[in-house]
């Protein structure tokens, strides 16, 4: 199977290129210290086991907004040339003269970019995890189902920046990618203000920018399992108040929403593979 | 020539063209390349060869024409297993050893398994990397590399392999082996389709030639078609009157540069004959050199007379 073998050279690259060492490296410095940092918690003066459950479940949410940044961001750095750049040095020659379709090319590389970072995802959320709660005894409601929303946001990001490959230079698609995953977080918080102050146009935008580039709208997925019950009834009773947080969500994604995301993920591979197909080399 | 008649040779096409926007890079190429020969293409800069070559390996999409490689329609997967392929402008993974480049490409050429290792460690002492194969290809000189193009295009004894200037990065020793390897792939039977501008190698190692320039074939043939077979012969002679030269004309194509008449078109048996002649008519001959053109010589010409 020509897509396993692919995807197997895109994993044994990031390996060789050193990036799983210093993302290994740099992520259990991070967990380490944010590890310490929670556990300082329960040591400060006055403080309650209920004020300790309301800051660690606050810190964690922004510890998880930098993990799915690092994700996002790291995933556009490395699907971003992908394609682009074995065109440019002349990789893409040598290979797929051999009885390789280029769709299996792209796929090999989608799937191995997919699993970096669903595997980047899973060790660094749960080592996050297990750090937080050996400081101060909390764990969020849905550790998993949030490390999975995060890393459905990072693949979202990466298929994207893969389509752009496959006809941008890789600077220029990954400029493009990182452009349009901030103009979504952007839209988000429009949404959130939308339904807030009840404007329709307002929320329209929202809407659109979270169905078109769905990485806000899973990262709000990420945040729901990530709240415990207190926060939630807190948030609420807040109203309008709570209004443009791009921390908070007040609900879990529908299911008509993450059959959208699967819908789109599907549409953009095939554009991809169309756009592959038809690129002259 | 229907499908059934492409199957007998290695490469045929028919009018096949590509067009990149405005700019016409082949624009009708009619050729056709017999199993088990070498055959050279050649063209100047920019004349379509690479496109064409891409165009055979299914690299790019024709705009016009049909093509068949091995029998079947250019482009086809299950035709590429028995295709080797060194481009012109390419790299390896530069973080990946000799032999696991070479690896690679067995797994993505459908080789069995259990031939990996004989044909990698064939590749390696055909282009001369034994000594080499666990380096990494980034340390690579370009020649280095040009070379391990050369033992991925040969992995899994290909019917067709297709060189797109394979020599250009080498030195003389390189070259020669190159030559060699040409020789010993033709002994085995398989077509070599060998794209180059250094006239002197397609001259020592092909069987046939195409000369295109434009994005079409100007000619094509055996080496002697191409050269002409009557060649040309130059004779040393005084003594002569103009007219008398004039009269000389039926002999061939008559070029006068003083003591020095050069006869194109001559039938070798007829340099005698014309021999004879002169010195009947009062001319004094002092030398007879067959003048042999080279393929630089006729490749200029052929260029020329397109411009013309």
């Amino acid at each position: 199977m020509r897509v396993l073998t692919i995807a197997r050279l895109t994993i044994l690259e990031a390996s060789r290129r050193k990036l799983l060492i210093a993302l290994g490296v740099l992520t259990l410095a991070v967990v380490v210290l944010t590890s310490w940092g929670f556990s300082r918690l329960p040591t400060m003066k006055d403080v309650t086991p209920a004020e300790v459950r309301l800051a660690s479940s606050q810190l964690t949410i922004l510890v998880a907004f930098m993990f799915s940044g690092v994700l996002a961001l790291g995933s556009t750095l490395v699907a971003a040339p992908s394609i682009a750049s074995d065109i440019e040095s002349g990789i893409a020659l040598a290979i797929l003269p051999r009885p390789i379709r280029r769709s299996e090319l792209l796929m090999g590389k989608w799937l191995g970019l997919a699993l970096l970072v669903a595997l980047y995802a899973a060790l660094s959320g749960l080592l996050e995890m297990v750090g937080i709660w050996l400081g101060t005894g909390y764990l969020p409601p849905n550790p998993v189902a949030a490390l999975a929303f995060v890393a459905a946001e990072g693949i979202v990001l990466m298929t994207l920046a893969l389509l752009l490959s496959t006809r941008l230079a890789p600077m220029t698609g990954g400029v493009v990618a990182l452009v349009l995953f901030f103009v979504a977080w952007i839209g988000g918080i429009a949404l959130a203000i939308g339904l807030a102050f009840a404007n329709d146009t307002i929320t329209s935008i929202g809407i659109g920018s979270r169905l078109l580039i769905p990485t806000d709208g899973l990262w709000h997925g990420a945040i729901y399992y990530l709240e415990p019950s207190e926060i939630l009834a807190a948030a609420r009773a807040a109203g309008r108040a709570r209004a443009g947080n791009p921390f908070f969500a007040d609900a879990p994604l529908p299911f008509a929403y993450l059959a959208w995301v699967v819908a789109w993920l599907l549409a953009v591979l095939g554009l991809a593979n169309w756009s592959f197909a038809r690129r002259g080399l | 020539m229907e499908a059934a008649d492409a199957a007998s040779l290695a490469v045929h096409t028919q009018d096949l063209a590509k067009r990149y926007g405005k700019t016409v890079a082949l624009s009708g190429l009619t050729m056709s390349v017999r199993r088990s020969e070498v055959f050279g293409f050649l063209g100047p800069n920019g004349a379509g060869k690479t496109t064409a070559v891409k165009l055979l390996v299914g690299l790019a999409l024709p705009t016009a024409g049909q093509g068949w490689v091995l029998g079947a329609p250019i482009g086809d997967l299950a035709t590429r297993r028995h295709l080797g392929y060194l481009p012109e402008l390419f790299r390896y993974q530069g973080w990946m050893k000799a032999r696991e480049v070479l690896g690679l490409h067995c797994e993505l050429s459908g080789m069995a398994r259990s031939d990996w290792k004989k044909e990698i460690e064939l590749a390696l002492d055909l282009v001369g990397l034994a000594e080499r194969a666990d380096d990494k290809v980034e340390g690579f000189s370009k020649g280095m590399q040009q070379r391990l193009g050369l033992g991925v295009a040969l992995l899994g004894r290909p019917e067709l392999v297709l060189l797109d200037e394979p020599t250009s990065a080498l030195d003389p020793v390189g070259r020669h082996d190159v030559r060699e390897i040409i020789r010993q792939l033709k002994a085995r039977g398989t077509a070599v389709f060998l794209n180059s501008h250094l006239l002197s190698e397609v001259e020592q190692v092909c069987d046939r030639l195409a000369v295109v320039d434009h994005g079409r074939v100007i000619a094509t043939g055996t080496m002697g078609q191409i050269l002409g077979q009557d060649g040309a012969v130059r004779v040393r002679v005084t003594g002569l009157t103009p007219a008398t030269r004039l009269g000389l004309q039926g002999y061939g194509s008559l070029e006068d540069e003083g003591e020095w008449l050069t006869f194109r078109g001559l039938a070798p048996e007829r340099v005698p004959e014309l021999v004879g002649d002169i010195v009947r008519q009062g001319g004094r001959v002092y030398a007879v050199e067959p003048r042999h053109e080279t393929l630089e010589d006729r490749f200029l010409q052929l260029l020329k007379e397109q411009g013309d």
